[in-house]
């Protein structure tokens, strides 16, 4: 395995191990309703995503953990008609008030979607793009911060000899690293992965999946899966939602091998409809 | 399936598991009948029915394989969650028992052969009555896993007490005989052994119960059982405390 510039972490395979005592909440969601031009897709939601651990929400399509995860970085709010209320809290403050910085917020909280979208420019630029975005750095600077951030991306081996070139010219599993590398360039705290891998083939997925255990020694990750062998996998807490509810959150380990909930218990055992 | 929550949208992953509900009752089945069977040869002094008990244990073994495969299947292509994982991993361990409780009956076979070469001993009689107890609660858990229910499987559990009350009951008698005149000694000793063969099954459909009630509950049985077995206290002409 490569430096990846921090401690490396065992990975959690099969997790849940974290006390959920133990672990004080980076992001709590509070009586949270939303809209989508008066359709009512989240129902107080009420929800811990624990610091420095990995939370995967899982369930049906249209249940609405996108939406969730959306909401988590005021992505929403870029479309009209849109509307969430209640409180979403970072370190204690409501990122739902309009005076909440949306700058501030897209720092703090990075995003990486289903299907990773690399910026049409080299593979350095596109990290360098989005640090000077934010700071301003001297080259050698710049440059460390880039390898850093691609070492963090496990990407920094397979791309360290063609910085200069395409972004485009990576293959998916690279370019979907290359978007984590993006994301954590500007070091957040949290770290929202939509459907990182569902575009990816087993080996990409198994890529991403060890890199999941190892950023979370260092950023609070909240992943929106279909596949619930990855929430399994890669997750310490689980929410299963349905119809715009929260239905059962707890320890992953919990959840998939004893969940309280019926609902919870025939959608992972694949008897739900 | 046999449980409240209803069918599988896979619907050959609901045929797998009852495929292994099936073996797993033809499992035990088979060890029932083995172990009436190896009784009857002791008690009509048949040397060959016994033998037939012996030869019939591979039939059994030959399920448990088949059994361990369809898990393993199990396992590796459908990768079952919460109570689908505890139905695989039960069958797996009930399974495990039923062929320990095969091996027994087989055991209890082929010393009635070396039995019916000696001469016959009256403690003899007392074996049924401990097989048939045996037997029941083999029985009682096969008819509660069938039923998934973790309440009579719980019963049956806390009645090898009774098992292994008659157990010790019968080593005291044993002994009794033993001392009475050597020459029983080879009968006898035989005989102990059928009867702790015969013992360790009752254990095995304890284990069985235990199976069922994780499977149902997804938690152990809280309690811990006592033991009747107090053969291991029995000196001689002293009685045991």
């Amino acid at each position: 395995m490569t430096d990846l510039g921090f401690a490396m972490s065992a990975p959690t395979v099969g997790a849940g191990r974290a006390a959920a005592a133990n672990t004080p909440p980076k992001m709590s969601a509070r009586k949270l309703d939303f809209y989508y031009d008066g359709f009512h897709a989240l129902k107080n939601v009420n929800l811990d995503i624990a610091d420095k651990r990995v939370t995967a929400l899982i369930g049906p399509s249209g249940c609405g953990k996108s939406t969730l995860l959306r909401i988590f970085n005021r992505i929403y709010s870029i479309y009209p008609k849109l509307e969430a209320r209640g409180e979403v809290l970072l370190d204690g403050d409501n990122i739902l008030d309009p005076k909440y910085p949306l700058n501030r917020l897209r720092s703090k909280v990075g995003m990486v979607f289903q299907k990773p979208v690399p910026f049409p420019m080299s593979i350095h630029e596109n990290i360098a793009y989005a640090i000077r975005h934010f700071e301003k750095l001297s080259k050698a600077d710049l440059d460390a911060r880039v390898e850093l951030a691609l070492r963090q991306g496990a990407l920094w081996d397979e791309v360290k000899d063609k910085l200069k070139q395409s972004a485009l010219g990576l293959s998916g599993g690279q370019q979907q690293r290359l978007c984590i590398a993006r994301a954590v360039a500007l070091k957040p705290d949290v770290l929202l992965l939509d459907e990182p891998t569902s575009a990816l083939d087993p080996i990409a997925t198994g890529k991403i999946e060890q890199l999941i255990a190892e950023l979370k020694e260092h950023f609070t990750i909240a992943i929106v899966t279909h596949n619930m062998q990855q929430a399994a996998r890669c997750s310490d807490y689980t929410a299963f939602m349905y119809l715009g509810e929260l239905v059962e959150f707890g320890q992953t380990e919990q959840l998939f091998t004893k969940p309280a909930k019926q609902q919870t218990e025939d959608y992972i055992t694949g008897r739900f409809g | 399936m046999n449980n409240a929550t209803g069918e599988h949208i896979v619907k050959s992953y609901d045929e797998e598991l009852l495929r292994l509900t099936g073996e797993i009752q033809r499992m035990g089945d088979l060890a029932l009948r083995e172990l009436e069977a190896a009784i009857a040869a002791v008690i009509e002094r048949d040397s060959d029915s016994a033998q037939r008990v012996v030869d019939s244990d591979a039939t059994i073994d030959a399920l448990e394989r088949e059994v361990s495969h369809d898990v393993i299947r199990l396992l590796a292509l459908r990768q079952p969650m919460a109570r689908d994982l505890r139905e695989v991993m039960a069958a797996l361990r009930i399974a495990s028992d039923i062929e320990r409780i095969g091996d027994y009956a087989a055991n209890v076979g082929k010393r009635a052969i070396a039995l019916n070469r000696v001469d016959l001993v009256r403690p003899v009689f007392a074996l049924p009555r401990l097989a048939e107890l045996a037997g029941e609660l083999v029985s009682e858990v096969l008819l509660a896993y069938r039923d998934r229910d973790a309440d009579r499987a719980l019963l049956a559990w806390a009645r090898d007490e009774e098992l292994d009350g008659m157990y010790t009951g019968l080593f005291r008698e044993l002994l009794t005989y033993m001392m009475e005149d050597p020459r029983n000694i080879t009968a006898c000793t035989h005989l102990l052994f059928m009867a702790k063969n015969i013992e360790r099954i009752g254990d095995h459909a304890t284990n069985i119960a235990e199976n069922i009630y994780f499977l149902v509950h997804g938690t152990e049985i809280a309690q811990t059982r006592r033991k009747g077995d107090q053969s291991h206290n029995v000196v001689g002409t002293a009685r045991a405390t």
